[in-house]
């Protein structure tokens, strides 16, 4: 990719054990480097247990790799606090899940100011900026409906909505259109390259579909908790 | 933030409605009993201090009782003989002796009951008869008239003071038209007596618990108040005798210490040869202190119960937090992905456990304040709800709530996000 732009993702030499010190000591990461520039939109394929979960888990700030250096947005990951990575997550990081995970309960509005909340902006800003933003992913009719009154296609967006909503470095996509059929996973699809192109959203996508790989820039596969490939890929549409 | 929680924790119980109230259940009885037992403690106090204090809170009583042996036992039957009682020459005695510290020794005397007809109206009345002291003492609130006074007493005279009450079953009310009228008394035993009435006094209501009638209607029987002198002669006694008198001091006197003298008064000058009675003094506002602090040991008692009611509903409250945080593993996940630090998270789910507290709790008020209206009208007297009392329930339901919510939500903020997202 473009040498002059810097890496909002910068992991080296990332180990990951699980049980440490215990007869099923279990190492899943042996040795990860990667380098993900802002603007990419990158795809991370690999079978289940591949270890793409736990690399995404790091990435994500949920977990600390037992070895190696993490670097955010220049920020030093392995170095934070558990509370720090909490704000880390909030303001940097944007989660989209294979299966949604909005609140119940709570309306499309209010799942979108979510994050916000977390980050202490007001009321009034917040309620702006997540209609902004569920207009941007064509859910603003909608936006007053609770996660049961939504379709999975419709549920998805808003969480695009909600991912967005504190201008993250990285928007983290784990199986996206996992649980979706193919034309809804299509609109989903669409939906993250219109803000890859529109907004220079760094997208990290993690799936197992080589389809839906091939339409980002870069493909990473994952095999045995180590990269063996990397190939790019030509972004469709 | 807090609001945001607030406004999450009542859509919760909104939309968990019978579990809500299952969970507030121990709470609700909890505080409603406290509210209920605090409101009638409070207006049986009340109105049992009421009603002394009109009776003379400050008062002093003289009673001839038993005198204990030298084990201090009291004799298992006893009678009285004339000399035994207290004598118009002893009180005159004693109200000379103290000219200074008594305002006023009363005397009343109960004659019987009677009836009065006047045409078409009967009025039922409870002779008594009442010396000069008691209108020193202004036990009666004069409406018309004149009291009846020592030319009356002297002269033992056929005079009469009625109630308002009667006035108005006889005279339609007209208390001019009642004044030197002469009323026809038949007592129970068909002797007839006739009295001019000089006065006209107001009828009190008494509260239920001393005897009394709240309520007043044309069957309600009032005093009809003759010189004590005229009363004795309507009996044939000659000279009165006393099983207790009542006695008034003046402003500003030690009721304590002036009880302690009185009490020597009469043993020393009429009664240290008597073998078997003696004159005990009482003070009212002594024995009003000792019904009150019954009053308070009920209420203690009943408060302990109330509040192992409180601590059963609050670990029922825990339990139940405890079942939503597992209900709500993978939400408590998302929001920390989100960025939710532990603390938002622990702070959302004791807001949430102080919500159901203290919606439990005003319902708790609301049921107490009911229950303890009924129990105070069922005793007659007005409900008197304690604004403390309410606050330290309000109070109380938010202690529970923080401090039986704390583990559960410490146990959710604790989640391990991963753990938790993948949790099904």
């Amino acid at each position: 990719m473009s040498g002059e732009k810097k890496p909002i993702i910068q992991l080296r030499d990332i180990v990951k054990t699980f049980y440490i010190g215990q007869p099923n000591e279990l190492e899943i990461l042996h040795g990860i480097d990667l380098d993900v520039y802002e603007g990419e939109f990158v795809a991370i394929v690999g079978e289940s247990g591949s270890g793409k979960s736990t690399l995404m888990n790091i990435v994500g700030a949920l977990d600390k790799p037992t070895q190696g250096s993490y670097w955010l947005d220049g920020i030093d990951m392995t170095a934070a606090k558990d509370s720090e990575l909490s704000a880390l997550r909030c303001r940097k990081i944007g989660f989209v899940f294979q299966t949604f995970n909005l609140i119940g309960r709570t309306s499309a509005l209010k799942n979108v100011e979510l994050p916000m909340l977390y980050n202490g902006i007001g009321a009034a800003k917040r309620a702006a900026r997540a209609k902004e933003l569920l207009e941007l992913v064509g859910m603003e009719k909608r936006m007053n409906h609770q996660p049961n009154e939504l379709s999975g296609g419709q549920k998805q967006r808003v969480a695009i909505a909600r991912a967005m909503a504190n201008d993250p470095a990285v928007l983290l996509a784990d199986e996206p259109t996992g649980a979706l059929d193919s034309a809804t996973g299509r609109v989903v699809m669409d939906l993250f390259h219109k803000l890859h192109k529109e907004q220079g959203k760094t997208i990290l996508l993690i799936t197992h579909s080589r389809e839906l790989a091939a339409e980002c820039e870069r493909i990473i596969t994952i095999r045995d908790g180590r990269i063996t490939g990397e190939v790019k890929g030509g972004v469709a549409q | 933030m807090i609001w945001e929680n607030i406004k999450l924790a009542l859509g919760g119980l909104r939309s968990n409605k019978m579990r809500a109230l299952l969970t507030m259940l121990g709470i609700i009885i909890g505080i409603g009993s406290v509210i209920a037992i605090v409101t009638v403690g409070n207006s049986l106090t009340s109105t049992v201090s009421e009603s002394l204090v009109a009776m003379g809170g400050n008062n002093l009583q003289l009673s001839v009782d038993p005198r204990p042996d030298e084990n201090g036992d009291y004799p298992n039957s006893y009678s009285y003989q004339e000399s035994d009682l207290l004598n118009d020459e002893m009180l005159q005695a004693y109200e000379e002796r103290f000219a200074q510290q008594i305002k006023a020794v009363v005397l009343t005397e109960s004659g019987g009951s009677g009836k009065i007809q006047q045409g078409a109206n009967t009025a039922k009345v409870s002779i008594t008869g009442v010396n000069q002291g008691y209108f020193d003492a202004d036990k009666c609130e004069l409406v018309a008239g004149r009291a009846l006074n020592e030319k009356d007493q002297e002269g033992v005279r056929q005079v009469a003071l009625v109630s308002d009450v009667l006035v108005d079953n006889l005279f339609g009310g007209d208390d001019q038209a009642a004044l030197g009228q002469t009323i026809e008394v038949t007592e129970s035993g068909g002797a007839v007596h006739e009295f001019a009435i000089v006065g006209v006094y107001a009828y009190q209501t008494m509260s239920p618990l001393l005897g009394g009638s709240a309520t007043v209607n044309k069957n309600t029987t009032t005093d009809l108040y003759l010189p004590l002198t005229t009363l004795h002669e309507m009996n044939g006694i000659a000279e009165g005798s006393y099983f207790w008198c009542e006695v008034v001091p003046a402003a500003g006197v030690d009721a304590d210490a002036f009880q302690q003298r009185s009490e020597q008064f009469f043993e020393e000058g009429y009664y240290k040869n008597n073998k078997q009675f003696l004159v005990t003094v009482y003070n009212l506002q002594n024995e009003m202190s000792s019904i009150t602090s019954v009053l308070d040991t009920i209420s203690l008692a009943i408060g302990v119960i109330a509040g192992i009611s409180l601590l059963v509903g609050g670990i029922g409250v825990m339990n139940i937090m405890l079942v939503s945080i597992t209900e709500r593993t993978r939400e408590i996940g998302v929001r920390k992905a989100l960025g939710a630090t532990n603390g938002a998270i622990r702070t959302q789910f004791i807001v949430e456990s102080v919500v159901i507290c203290l919606v439990g709790g005003a319902l708790g008020i609301l049921v107490g304040f009911g229950l303890g209206s009924l129990g105070a009208s069922l005793i007659g007297a007005p409900a008197r709800v304690d604004l403390g009392t309410v606050l330290v329930a309000v109070g109380f339901s938010m202690a529970i709530g923080v401090f039986f919510g704390y583990y559960p939500a410490n146990k959710a903020a604790k989640l391990d996000p991963i753990e938790a997202l993948r949790y099904e």
